[in-house]
């Protein structure tokens, strides 16, 4: 028999720490859609992703009454749309774009991902089209989501494609610029990106995925952050212990909700993943777990070492709670959605050189944050090219999704609204990387990924 | 299938009645029952058998909290799977 004080945890977790479900995401393959005709590959993908989704946001609901705990996002990603059109023309990858948005308003799903190209190594036609059509895709269309991973461990940094999406990051931020630029909080540059993540703006479903599948994103900083408070002032063996157990609790509700959720839509299920997420609202953030550990405000000295420890100990309390661990995995840092970051930020605590050794030791890199609408392009790839080193090197994902807001400058704020929050306007560096940038070519996989 | 219903709120007479004159009104059995009292804060916990419910699940369960906000306190069912997944291993 189940005790009350459990009972009564649970029930407190849900209500009082925002403990949810942050995202449960269907992944879906377009490969048996591929045709050389535009208008027929528009119907198969709009007629594949509307019958194998129909019930998605259906059983969602039914699993939230049934189970007491909120699913907020309810997603779709689907195999990267550079393959599934990768004879056409940038307006022809457009007008995909349109029929993923169209599907996704269909079903009443917030975000669907996908829209991407894997060029680590050099760009095959449909990826150079792609890319090309990346600000004018994510000006027309609410819901889609674009990632393009530009480096592996094992193949090194595509520096050509680094060079090119601060290009395109600037032309997104410039076709939305009457929303402070958006489309660019709908843009991710990763470095190993993963085939199987849940979470947007960066989820795809991997060339190497069943059908379709189930992937579900647990969350719960509020929960984690209330636990350490508990804690009081332990050492930091006990500090580890207080993260892993409440975070094999979490796990195991991310888990039971995919299994059931892959049940009832007669989907395989695939992996749960770990990653701590953070919303703007009050007591969801990641940056407040960090300061219940002892600093005064997150990105001060410390900040690095603590979001270490969390990482690693949600990790390993998740891990044991799931059968098939995947995805990003780690603490999600992104600024303007977590409001103890907004506010370390907009106090100057924290900083983008901060951030950037934070996403050494968590998941996913540099993450909604706001530069000065006037940002050179090659500045913008410099930054990429920083993040993505980190995420080659140390053999482990990273990502860009930077916003330069056009119109706005440091001193100002960007409101995006939603669950992508607001930030205020990070300072850059002035100096010119452009030469730098310019080279272009490859910059050679590390040592260590030669593993055979 | 059976769920746990936890009523949470401050104690006046008559909650425990309220709440199981509701469950037996849509045919749930209530297989056990426990409450504490912290200070006037009322938390009880009753274990349900849904076997015989006339409803559906979400009908059940939103018709305990309707009656809970009536009352004044908080009524939440929920399968019992999730204490389950969470607190055993």
């Amino acid at each position: 028999m189940l005790n009350t004080r459990d009972i009564l945890e649970t029930i407190r977790m849900i209500r009082d720490e925002n403990l949810d479900i942050r995202t449960v995401t269907m992944g879906i393959s377009l490969f048996d859609c591929i045709s050389d005709d535009q208008t027929r590959l528009e119907e198969k993908i709009y007629e594949k992703i509307t019958r194998s989704a129909k019930n998605l946001v259906g059983v969602c609901c039914e699993l939230e009454r049934t189970y007491g705990i909120p699913i907020v996002n309810k997603r779709i990603s689907v195999t990267p749309i550079s393959y599934i059109g990768a004879g056409l023309s940038p307006e022809g990858f457009v007008r995909l774009a349109r029929t993923l948005d169209t599907a996704a308003k269909e079903l009443g799903v917030n975000f669907i991902g996908g829209y991407s190209a894997h060029v680590q190594k050099g760009e095959i036609l449909g990826a150079v089209n792609l890319i090309d059509s990346i600000p004018e895709a994510l000006s027309v269309t609410e819901r889609v989501c674009s990632s393009v991973n530009v480096a592996t461990t094992k193949a090194g940094i595509n520096m050509n494609a680094v060079g090119k999406m601060g290009e395109i990051i600037k032309k997104t931020a410039h076709l939305t610029a009457d929303r402070d630029s958006i489309g660019c909080a709908k843009l991710v540059v990763f470095s190993n990106i993963p085939e199987d993540n849940p979470f947007m703006a960066g989820a795809v479903h991997g060339i190497g995925e069943p059908d379709t599948v189930i992937n579900v994103g647990v969350s719960g900083p509020g929960v984690v952050a209330a636990a350490i408070k508990e804690a009081g002032d332990c050492d930091f063996s006990a500090l580890a212990e207080t993260v892993k157990r409440i975070a094999f609790k979490i796990t195991r509700v991310g888990q039971l909700i995919a299994s059931e959720a892959a049940k009832r839509l007669g989907t395989p299920y695939g992996i749960v993943d770990l990653s701590l997420a953070p919303t703007p609202a009050a007591g969801d953030s990641v940056a407040e777990i960090l300061e219940n550990m002892g600093l005064e405000r997150c990105g001060t000295h410390g900040t690095t070492a603590a979001l270490a420890l969390l990482n690693d100990a949600v990790k390993k309390g998740g891990v044991m709670a799931s059968n098939h661990v995947g995805g990003l995995s780690g603490a999600f840092i992104p600024v303007s959605e977590d409001r103890g970051m907004i506010e370390a930020a907009e106090l100057g605590t924290l900083t983008l050189d901060k951030l950037e050794a934070m996403t050494a030791v968590c998941s996913v890199g540099l993450d909604m944050i706001a530069i000065p609408g006037d940002t050179p392009a090659s500045t913008i790839s410099g930054i990429i090219a920083d993040e993505i080193s980190i995420g080659v090197v140390n053999n482990k994902t990273t990502a860009v999704r930077i916003i330069p807001v056009v119109g706005k400058t440091v001193g100002e704020s960007a409101e995006f609204g939603g669950l992508l929050g607001y930030a205020p306007i990070m300072p850059v560096k002035s100096e010119s990387c452009e030469r730098f940038i310019g080279r272009g070519g490859r910059i050679p996989a590390p040592i260590h990924s030669l593993k055979n | 299938m059976k769920a746990v219903a936890t009523v949470t709120g401050k104690d006046k007479v008559g909650i425990i009645a309220m709440a199981s004159a509701e469950c037996s009104k849509h045919g749930v059995n209530i297989v056990d029952i426990s409450q504490t009292v912290m200070k006037e804060y009322f938390a009880m916990i009753m274990l349900l058998e849904l076997d015989g419910m006339k409803v559906d699940f979400s009908a059940f369960a939103d018709a305990m909290r309707e009656e809970g906000k009536n009352a004044g306190v908080d009524i939440r069912v929920m399968h019992e799977d999730i204490f389950n997944s969470m607190h055993k291993i």
